[in-house]
Parts: C-alpha cells; sequence; structure tokens
C-alpha cells in the first residue's frame, strides 16, 4: 500500500474508516518530501514539526467526530502567496523571505476548519509574476516528468509537488493562467474558479481584479472536493460572491449528453504545437463520442488579450506591490540615508527582474498623459472580450480549448525573451479577464514524454459543467505519475539555501 | 510604431515606481519597456469607440457594513515582522525636517 500515490479523496476515506492514521500518512508525505526535494524543488518551506504536531491533533479531531470533512486528515501544500499563520510566507521573494503572517488566508482557513494538514508552502515564480516558476528567488522547480524542463508558472511548485506526489492536493493561484498552465505542464488537474468564488483574503495581491485561489490535484474528483472546501463567500474580500450552490462534487457525473462543446478555431491555428493540437483535438473527439456535440467557431479578439492583460495586471501590480517598502514587514535594506532612499533601496535590492519590469511599466501606464492611451484602453479591449465570451456561451455550455501553445519548455529558455514567455499565456489570459472558470486535464504526452493538457472554459459561475465534462474525460483512464531520475529514496539532507523548519 | 523612451521618462517611472536602477539596469528598462509598448499598442487596432471600461466583470457595487471592531488587539503579531519596532511602533528613518 503506497500512500503517496493514492487520491485526495481515497486517503480521507482511509483515514475515516481507520484504515489509516493522519500521523502515518503525513509521515509518509514527509519522507517522500525529503528524498524528491533535492531534484524537483517544489518547496520553499517544509513545517515537518508543525505538520506533525497538526497530525495528531487532527487525529483527535477525527476520533472525537470534530473532523467529518473528506479531506479530513489529508495534507496539503499551499503555494507561498498564501498567508499562513506563523509560517514563512515569502511569494519566492527577497523582499518577503523572511515574513511571518499574523494571519491566515480564508482558503487556507476553510481547508484547516475540513481538517487539512499543512505540509509547507509551494515555490512559485517571484510575486506570481511568470510562466516558469523560474524567478524564484529561492531557486527554479523542476518539471518531475523530464528535469531539465519547467514545470511551468506561476503555481509550478504546487503542480510539480502534486506530479511528485509530494502531496495528495495543492492550492495555487491564477491570475492569467498561474494554476491551468502548470498543470498542463505537469500532468495534474487544476482549477481556476469563477472570479469572486473563493475569497482573496490573505492571498497576497499581484493583480487583484484577476487573481482567484484553485486547487491542484491528481484528478478531477479530489479538485472538485478541494474547490467545495476552499469556496466561501467571505465579508473580508470585497469581491466575494455570495454564490446560490457551493455544491461541486455533485458535478461529478459521467454524462455530457446533449452538453455543447465550441472549439474556437483562433485557438488552434499557427503558434499550436501540433503534438498538442492532436492529444486535444484527440480528447474532443472522446466527448464527442459519449454524446456531446461539438462545433467550431471564432472567438476572436484572441491576439489582443496579451496586450491587454500585461497592462492591467502590471498597473495593478504596481499598486499593489507599493505596500513593500521595509517599514512593516520583510526586508529592509541595510544602509540608507532617509526615508526616500530607504524605500527605493530597499525595494531594489528586494525585488528581482520581472517584478520590476512590470512595477515599472504598470508605473508608466498608470501615469497622467498615458493612462487613457493605455490604461483605459486596455479595459475597453477586456470589455470586449468578454462579450465575445458571452456570445460564445449562448452557443455552447463550455469551450474546449490548450492550456498552452507548447509542452514544458526547457530551463532557462523562457526569460530572455519577455514578449515570447507573456505569448505563452495566449490561451489563458482571456479566462481570467472575462472571470471565468477553467480547468485543465491531461490528454496525453508528445513524443518526449512531457504532458499534455486540456483547457475547459465555462460560463461565470458554470463550474459544474467543466467539471462534469472533464469528469466524464477522465473515465477509465488511472493516476499516472512521473519516474524521477536520480532520486534517492532515504537519507537525503536538506538543502542549503532552503529554509527549513521543525527540527531540520 | 516604435516607442521611444527617453531617459527622462525612465527616471520619472523610477520615481513613481520607487525603484532605483543602475545605468545597465535603466538601459536595459527602457528597451523592455519600448519593446512592450510596441506590442501593447496593437491594441489600437481595436475600435473601442463607445465601449465602457470595464474594470470588473460583475456588476459590483460597494459593500458596507457597520463599523464594528471584530478584531483583537493584533500588534504584537505585526510588530513582530518590523524590520526595526520600537516603543509599540514601527521605526523609520526621520520624515520631517
Amino acid at each position: 500500500m503506497d500512500i503517496c500515490k493514492m487520491t485526495a479523496l481515497e486517503l480521507g476515506r482511509r483515514i475515516r474508516q481507520r484504515n489509516l492514521s493522519v500521523p502515518e500518512v503525513v509521515n509518509a508525505y514527509l519522507a517522500r518530501i525529503e528524498a524528491i526535494e533535492p531534484a524537483v524543488n517544489s518547496f520553499v518551506t517544509v513545517d515537518t514539526e508543525r505538520a506533525l504536531e497538526r497530525a495528531r491533533k487532527v487525529q483527535k479531531g477525527i476520533d472525537d467526530g470534530t473532523y467529518k470533512s473528506p479531506l479530513a486528515g489529508v495534507p496539503v501544500a499551499i503555494k507561498d502567496n498564501l498567508c499562513t499563520t506563523g509560517m514563512l510566507t515569502t511569494c519566492s521573494s527577497k523582499i518577503l523571505g523572511n515574513f511571518r503572517p499574523a494571519f491566515s488566508a480564508e482558503a487556507v482557513r476553510n481547508l484547516e476548519k475540513a481538517g487539512a494538514v499543512i505540509l509547507g508552502k509551494t515555490n512559485m515564480d517571484e510575486f506570481a509574476m511568470g510562466s516558469t516558476t523560474e524567478t524564484s528567488y529561492y531557486g527554479a522547480t523542476k518539471n518531475p516528468w523530464n528535469l531539465e524542463h519547467v514545470p511551468g508558472g506561476s503555481s509550478g511548485g504546487s503542480c510539480a509537488a502534486v506530479a511528485a506526489e509530494e502531496c495528495p492536493f495543492a492550492l495555487g493561484s491564477d491570475t492569467g493562467g498561474s494554476i491551468r498552465q502548470p498543470s498542463s505542464f505537469c500532468g495534474v488537474v487544476g482549477i481556476k474558479p469563477t472570479y469572486g468564488t473563493v475569497s482573496r483574503y490573505g492571498l497576497i495581491a499581484y493583480g487583484s481584479s484577476l487573481d482567484q485561489v484553485g486547487p491542484v490535484a491528481k484528478n478531477v474528483s479530489d479538485c472538485a472536493a478541494a474547490l467545495e472546501a476552499i469556496a466561501s463567500h467571505d465579508e473580508k474580500d470585497s469581491t466575494s460572491i455570495r454564490r446560490e450552490d457551493y455544491r461541486f462534487t455533485e458535478a461529478l457525473v459521467d454524462d455530457v449528453k446533449d452538453m455543447r462543446i465550441g472549439i474556437p478555431k483562433d485557438y488552434f491555428g499557427d503558434g499550436l504545437d501540433g503534438e498538442v493540437k492532436a492529444h486535444i483535438l484527440n480528447a474532443v473527439k472522446a466527448l464527442e463520442e459519449k454524446g456531446a456535440s461539438v462545433e467550431e467557431f471564432d472567438l476572436e479578439l484572441v491576439q489582443h488579450a496579451i496586450p491587454a492583460y500585461y497592462v492591467i495586471a502590471s498597473a495593478e501590480a504596481s499598486s499593489n506591490l507599493a505596500r513593500f517598502d521595509g517599514v512593516k514587514y520583510g526586508y529592509r535594506t541595510e544602509d540608507y540615508d532617509g526615508l526616500h532612499r530607504m524605500y527605493k533601496k530597499t525595494r531594489s535590492e528586494g525585488f528581482g527582474p520581472e517584478v520590476k519590469r512590470r512595477i515599472m511599466l504598470g508605473s508608466f501606464v498608470l501615469s497622467s498623459g498615458y493612462y487613457d492611451a493605455y490604461y483605459l484602453k486596455a479595459l475597453r479591449t477586456k470589455a470586449l472580450i468578454k462579450r465575445a465570451f458571452d456570445r460564445a456561451f449562448e452557443r455552447y455550455d463550455i469551450i474546449a480549448a490548450p492550456a498552452a501553445p507548447t509542452t514544458a519548455p526547457k530551463l532557462g529558455e523562457s526569460l530572455s525573451d519577455p514578449i515570447r514567455m507573456y505569448l505563452g499565456d495566449i490561451y489563458t489570459v482571456s479566462v481570467n479577464l472575462a472571470g471565468l472558470p477553467g480547468i485543465t486535464v491531461p490528454v496525453g504526452q508528445d513524443k518526449k514524454g512531457l504532458p499534455i493538457g486540456m483547457q475547459l472554459i465555462g460560463d461565470c459561475f458554470a463550474e459544474k459543467k467543466i467539471i462534469r465534462a472533464a469528469y466524464a474525460f477522465e473515465q477509465g483512464k488511472s493516476w499516472e505519475a512521473p519516474e524521477i531520475s536520480g532520486v534517492l529514496t532515504q537519507g537525503v539532507p536538506g538543502r542549503d539555501g532552503i529554509s527549513r523548519e521543525g527540527g531540520r | 510604431m516604435a516607442n521611444k523612451i527617453s531617459d527622462e521618462t525612465i527616471e520619472y517611472v523610477g520615481i513613481l515606481a520607487k525603484l532605483e536602477l543602475s545605468g545597465e539596469e535603466k538601459e536595459k528598462a527602457k528597451s523592455d519597456m519600448e519593446k512592450m509598448l510596441d506590442y501593447i499598442d496593437t491594441l489600437n487596432e481595436l475600435d473601442t469607440e463607445g465601449i465602457e471600461p470595464m474594470s470588473h466583470v460583475f456588476p459590483v457595487n460597494n459593500v458596507f457594513r457597520e463599523d464594528v471592531v471584530r478584531n483583537t488587539d493584533g500588534s504584537k503579531d505585526a510588530l513582530a515582522n518590523a524590520p526595526l519596532a520600537k516603543d509599540q511602533g514601527f521605526k523609520v528613518p526621520k520624515t520631517i525636517g
């Protein structure tokens, strides 16, 4: 019985049936992390001591009936931009290298209420700005399917950790594709919910009008269960929406009869890798054979989504990241002369190049004289993009698309040319601009053995439709984990430069 | 249309962004920003005449609540993260001359 191969729901079931104990499960994952981390580097922080203490507490809570949820006792990894009380929360940045929040994000609190056990915090692109997890101050995460390739980003640590079986499920965040694209690259399932579904309270903001927290897991059922656990209306997030229905697991039904699937022609043209295209069209065909109807259509505005996204996201980032000034938390420069020099030096030393690039661009597009031409133009483009999706959802229940134009690129290939890296987000950013839900499911591998994911996009609040289609597609397929080359199973010491808490 | 970012502009944006860039970083920032703006200018192909800028995808309004204190005093926890603290406060360089 290999604990680390199990799905989150299976672990939860066995824990409730007293077939497994919570400390036993948590220990198994901590040992797996110890073995895998030197090769993959999914985590910024692993909190062994806290996880074990919490495991004992949760076991008690299960025994006395406090915790009854399907995820009670199940370990989870949390992206390092979600605040966790007392546990390092770095956003993979130097500027937050010593930050221990005084509160937990609402999504994290909801998971804890359900009895989940936090193993640690996962690596990401610095402040979620990037598509490869290479902009992390704490070193790049490697793709478990091939360690010479990136896991995608920005939730690359969460997706790699699930793929490498270092945790059964994880939380990520998605501002322009940061859950769906790395899920595709790592062969796991990830959901970006409708904007407002999961509270952003305690999520360190990048682009507030686009950011959403979502789950990453081995299969659709685990993802639906995790989303059900973290979604809630929260007064502490003024953009949180009170939804009528949070019962996402009800959509785990193998039935796509009468479902209308739209295929945006513009998503399958130039720039899409041939193997990725073939696998996704095959997957759509499988849904058609199960009774769905499939039709091609023109979505339009696809090329304009990326420039609009980068204007809006950078503008919001320049404002959101103004709080990192060396006064209240995080890094402060050593030598300074006066307040303003202190601000400038702290920020210049604390932020990496990609973060600075976006803060500069954001400050520029919001500055007087350029605001109308750039920022308002982008917001008008966003309105047009939303309209295009509204028209599509008059005719289709869901839209099927790639999550990325290629499989995972090699480490070091993307950062040299920012615009090329930004183009990799072409199939994901529109979904954030329009506030829609999207899910990525694995549909196969390319000739190099790298995973390919299909993105299913729903109308606002139509998570259940994309979950149902993804679940129907997934039937008959079992979880497939990569062989990770050169990984020892025992006795690997923690590495330098990585914060290890709890007796490491 | 090729954008040209002047030294003055990059200097000004550095002030807005509270970032201090080295000479080399400034040159890089200029060329990065020029390329990005050229790319962003492709939005001008779109006719957005009469389209309202959309800041939020749903029709949302301000959310009001009674101004009642619900949290407890968290000053100790907050100050624990301060780079420098003194007497229940954050310590900063002198701000008024």
